[in-house]
């Protein structure tokens, strides 16, 4: 554990300090609130169940959120850190592989809250959103959302060789699944097929559990979800334990 | 004296190239130990086995008392690292990795007492990025002192430095000691290890071909010196090929040039110049270096 509240410290402000990844992460977000709050605004319709459709939305960018922190950030940096050997030097001080994970996980999640901060504070103040649940609920889906993703992230890191490979692989993972799981705009105007599709992704779990909660349905209604996600943080974080390299 | 290293009969092979080949050596407490050698010639590979990043195929290794690569994780504790293909984070601030690194460890050096001594304290607000190539190395140092080591290993530290920079690095290598940590160095600069090393372990090809004080390996050689300078004067009448060690001398206008050997060579020579006051200027020597051992333990030079 020596080493992990620096570490994660030091691993916060690296994220922040980089432009892509903070652009991604915190401002792309929010120009879609700004951008799809101009076009189709916050009146209430039929189509979700009498909310408006910034309302519905707000809660799925959690997914683009998560998303991009686990799928884009956290393979590219992990196996770019292991191109230029900065894991390198690590490997020869007493800082352990989990506790650097965990570390990292310290700040994927701090990432989060401070995206969905800024998000639902704008579309609070630009839309009036609605929020219906429950903040325990709603932190425990980030955080479950957050590992999961990461684990991903992580086992994807341990497969491609390089920081460009990753980042490959990561867009061609994360940028179907950002529009087809509902995360980018709501599944309901999405055709049935694709729907169907969505079942398989593990981005639509975080959108569906995410937009339960916000608007307050109890946990016991999203077991699957909830389920599926720490099935894929459990199995994910096994594999890349077992697969991580240092160099 | 106490072997703070062993090492019996190392070997690292990668698929078909045999990288290290029956390695043997100690190092002793409180020295500045080198291995020089061509690019390839298995020095990173055996240092890297020492601080247990790779895995040797056989032989026995101790450091410190641990098997580097069973014992790593309580060996780290007490090692310091620079290592040869590695970075940090080019965002990273200097002040934010000393505290990092020290945050590792549990009696650390304050960071800003080791900024001092490396001579970077004004940049402990920069980024890596934005540092020069000796300031970088100055602050690998820092970082692989920050534990109060017993030993650390320096690999390849002065490759890419310019002479002035890799001179200040000297320096700085020749302090670490000084404070009471044996240093275990690897270069590809013979000069480096001359002026450096109090023993020098050299390697070609994977295995080692000569270990021994740079001073014992030149005379080893028994090769002969030259004495150089310049004169306005008709030396003629002085009988230099007559004295002890002499076994050639040219005179070409202005410049004559004696060539010998022998302890007392150059003293005889410059003794009867003095004696006969001839008058001469620029005067100076050439010795055998390092480099004229690698020269005559391969028969080839030693590429740069």
């Amino acid at each position: 554990m020596r080493g992990l509240r620096q570490l994660t410290w030091v691993t916060f402000k690296l994220y922040i300090r980089e432009p892509v990844a903070a652009f991604f992460t915190l401002a792309f977000p929010t120009m879609l609130v700004l951008l799809f709050g101009a076009i189709f605004g916050n009146e209430p319709a039929e189509m979700f169940g009498g909310r408006g459709s910034m309302d519905v939305s707000l809660p799925a960018y959690s997914g683009l959120i998560v998303g991009t922190i686990g799928l884009m950030s956290v393979p590219i940096t992990i196996a770019g850190y292991r191109e230029q050997g900065i894991l390198r030097r690590f490997r020869v001080t007493p800082l352990k592989p989990w506790t650097y994970i965990l570390a990292d996980q310290c700040t994927n999640l701090l990432m989060t809250v401070i995206g969905m901060l800024l998000v639902s504070g704008v579309a609070w103040v630009l839309f009036q959103i609605q929020f219906a649940g429950q903040i325990w609920a709603v932190l425990l889906a980030i955080v479950l959302s957050t590992l999961a993703m990461s684990a991903l992230g992580y086992m994807i890191a341990s497969v491609a060789n390089g920081a460009r490979m990753a980042q490959v692989v990561s867009m061609v993972i994360f940028y179907p699944m950002m529009f087809l799981s509902g995360a980018g705009m709501p599944i309901e105007i999405l055709p049935d097929s694709i729907r169907r599709i969505s079942n398989f992704l593990p981005l639509t779990y975080v959108v569906r559990l995410m937009r339960g909660l916000w608007f307050g349905d109890p946990l016991s209604e999203h077991w699957l979800e909830v389920g599926v996600l720490a099935g894929i943080t459990l199995v994910g974080g096994v594999l890349a334990a077992r697969f991580f390299r240092w160099e | 004296m106490e072997a703070i290293v062993q090492v019996e009969q190392m070997s690292k092979r990668y698929g078909e190239v045999q990288a290290v080949v029956d390695l043997s050596f100690d190092v002793y407490a409180g020295e500045i130990f080198g291995m020089v050698g061509p690019n390839g010639a298995g020095k990173t590979t055996s240092i890297e086995c020492l601080e247990g990043l790779r895995h040797a195929d056989g032989g026995r290794l101790s450091v410190l008392g641990f098997d580097p690569w069973r014992e790593q994780p309580k060996m780290v504790e007490r090692i310091g690292v620079q290592l040869q293909e590695s970075n940090l984070p080019p965002r990273l601030r200097v002040s934010e990795a000393l505290a990092l690194f020290g945050a590792l460890y549990p009696d650390p050096v304050p960071g800003d007492e080791l900024l001092e001594r490396m001579g970077l304290s004004e940049k402990r607000n920069s980024p890596i990025g934005k540092l020069s190539g000796g300031q970088k190395q100055r602050l690998y140092i820092a970082l692989a002192l920050i534990n109060r080591p017993q030993l650390v290993f320096l690999d390849e530290l002065t490759t890419g430095l310019d002479p002035q920079a890799r001179r200040a690095m000297w320096d700085l290598v020749r302090e670490v000691r000084q404070g009471g940590c044996t240093v275990f160095l690897t270069t590809h600069f013979m000069e480096e290890a001359e002026r450096l090393c109090d023993r020098v372990a050299i390697l070609d090809h994977g295995t080692l071909i000569a270990l021994d004080s740079p001073e014992a390996l030149i005379h080893s050689l028994d090769e002969e010196k030259r004495i150089i300078f310049h004169t306005r004067a008709d030396p003629s009448h002085i009988q230099l090929d007559q004295l002890p060690g002499v076994t050639r001398f040219e005179l070409n206008g202005e410049r004559v040039m004696v060539q010998g050997k022998g302890e007392r060579f150059i003293s005889s020579v410059v003794a009867e110049l003095e004696d006969q006051r001839l008058d001469f200027r620029d005067l100076r020597t050439e010795q055998p270096s390092l480099e004229d051992v690698f020269l005559h333990l391969t028969g080839r030079k030693l590429r740069e």
